[in-house]
């Protein structure tokens, strides 16, 4: 049975290429960048080299970019490095009810210590209103962190708009940009961010390496401490082949973006289509337009997701859902709660996103097997159906 | 994550269906949660002659109904009274520590039944009586 990755937002494979232009960092050219001799100054050129590429890309200067261990590090050190740099400045802290669990979490960490977090509402379609950022802002804010687009439902924030308000009012603004370095233009300028975090498994890069861009100026207290590497704000032996493979990654997703843009997106609309012509009591979710170009996301009614999930599994495809069983906790999807979806609802819900790999052939055949698992589950669900 | 027992259970679960003249119905759990069980009995010299189950949830609570409804077959009203929870997880060959809790109602499903049946049956018989 072939098997058909839909998952692209939890993480993508990473291309061959990338593994070769690793694959030297790995074996003979392992040297410590820091190292004053000829290992660790090949090692440094190839840093600094991955360094300028992706600042180049995102429009940043390469002393604005801090590597990271991932995306989740690169949105801890900018909350929590920018809160408690700014702790004399003020204790407010805006953000979304959306965000990550690596933007949310780090924030109620920080309400632990005394800070006071405003977590906005958003739209039926994910949208946070730049107009109720501009009134969540108080004299005691020092920080506002917006995700650029969200992982569950695809949702594009609109950023440069938010930033606009931020920079007004004299506030930092930072943007989890994760789900959309890579796929979808990103240009700090453009944005009019402060901060952005981004991840290189999302884009066919390799895992446990990504990257905070941090605008010259903006202070924030390091997260590590310890050898002085990214000048002194992030301390640690950098993950050399990491940061190649990131670099080399982000370069190829670039040049083959608008292309790979017409592909992915196209299949989107082929897969939401089909499925919302072939099966009745479903709700797409997020933005009709201002979406990403691999997300689909779904909620099927009087069934749960797990359940569908795993028949997916069982016909070779792989998805995801926000319901309470996948979540791991007895909630669904805080993003789903937040759009407005009743519970029941959100546990019916199904995330399949694509990439670059994926072909129309595929979306067929998810097509043909989807209907037959919602008819099967909704024949055993007590809901809906059963009087029909 | 699941035994092979549950995948089985799941894929290809017993029993689904309604009794449309059931004796006793059971419904527990809450679509809010994500997991809903309703379980109908029919009840044959006190003991359980049919049993059928429609449930919404996860994995667990679909394997679960269908396992508490083979358990069941056949045995008296005591007998199935005492089927526990955890017995029908076991019977599964355990469930994930996560699911123990929200996914594992099947056979609070059935007590429920057996107690719809039972009730009923007493009103019945008091209805009887009165006149």
């Amino acid at each position: 049975m072939e098997k058909i990755y839909l998952d692209h937002a939890a993480t993508t494979p990473m291309r061959p290429e990338v593994l070769d232009a690793m694959l030297p960092y790995l074996k003979d050219r392992f040297g410590n960048p820091s190292s004053i001799h000829s290992f660790g100054r090949e090692a440094r050129k190839a840093l600094d080299e991955a360094r300028d590429k992706i600042a180049a890309i995102i429009g940043a200067g390469p002393d604005e970019i801090i590597f990271t261990s991932g995306g989740t590090e690169a949105d801890n050190s900018a909350i929590k490095g920018i809160a408690l740099a700014r702790r004399d400045k003020g204790n407010h802290i805006i953000t979304s009810s959306i965000e990550h669990h690596a933007v949310l979490d780090s924030c109620k960490a920080l309400e632990k210590q005394g800070f006071k977090v405003t977590y906005l509402p958003v739209d039926q379609y994910g949208l946070v209103r730049p107009e109720d950022v501009r009134s969540a802002i108080t004299d005691e804010t020092i920080l506002i962190s917006i995700m650029h687009a969200n992982n569950e439902v695809g949702t594009i924030e609109p950023i440069a708009e938010i930033a606009r308000v931020a920079r007004e009012k004299g506030v930092y603004f930072h943007t989890d940009a994760v789900q959309t370095v890579g796929q979808i233009p990103v240009n700090v300028e453009d944005l009019g961010v402060d901060m952005l975090s981004l991840s290189a498994h999302k884009f066919y890069g390799p895992k446990g390496v990504g990257a905070l861009y941090v605008r010259k100026g903006v202070r924030a207290l390091p997260f590590m401490h310890g050898g002085g590497q990214e000048r002194g704000r992030r301390a640690g032996t950098e993950n050399v082949p990491g940061i190649v493979g990131m670099a080399y990654a982000l370069e190829l997703a670039v040049k083959e973006m608008d292309e790979n843009i017409k592909k992915v997106s196209g299949l989107r609309d082929a897969l939401i289509r089909g499925v919302t012509e072939r099966i009745d009591h479903v709700r797409v979710n997020g933005h009709p337009v201002k979406r990403l170009p691999g997300n689909a996301s779904f909620c099927f009614e009087f069934v749960e997701g797990e359940s569908i999930l795993l028949n997916l599994d069982m016909k070779g495809i792989a998805g995801s859902s926000g319901s309470a069983c996948t979540s791991g906790s007895l909630e669904p999807s805080h993003v789903l709660l937040a759009m407005g979806l009743p519970h029941e609802i959100a546990h019916g819900s199904l995330r399949l996103t694509l990439g670059r790999d994926n072909t129309m052939e595929q979306v067929r055949y998810v097509l043909d097997v989807l209907p037959e698992i919602i008819s099967k589950l909704r024949s055993m669900s007590p809901f809906g159906r059963t009087a029909q | 994550m699941y035994s092979e027992k549950v995948m089985d259970h799941f894929t290809n679960p017993r029993n689904v269906g309604e009794i449309p003249d059931a004796d006793g119905i059971g419904m527990v759990g809450n679509p809010v949660c994500g997991d809903v069980m309703k379980l109908f009995i029919k009840v044959d010299g006190g003991r359980i002659a049919d049993v059928k189950f429609k449930t919404f949830g996860c994995g667990a609570a679909i394997a679960t109904s269908s396992m508490v409804t083979e358990l069941v077959k056949g045995k008296t009203l005591e007998e199935a009274m005492t089927i526990s929870n955890k017995a029908v997880a076991e019977a599964l060959d355990g469930l994930p520590a996560n699911k123990m809790h929200c996914s594992n109602l099947a056979a609070d499903a059935l007590h429920a039944a057996i107690r719809d049946y039972l009730a009923k049956r007493d009103g019945q018989a008091q209805a009887g009586h009165g006149h």
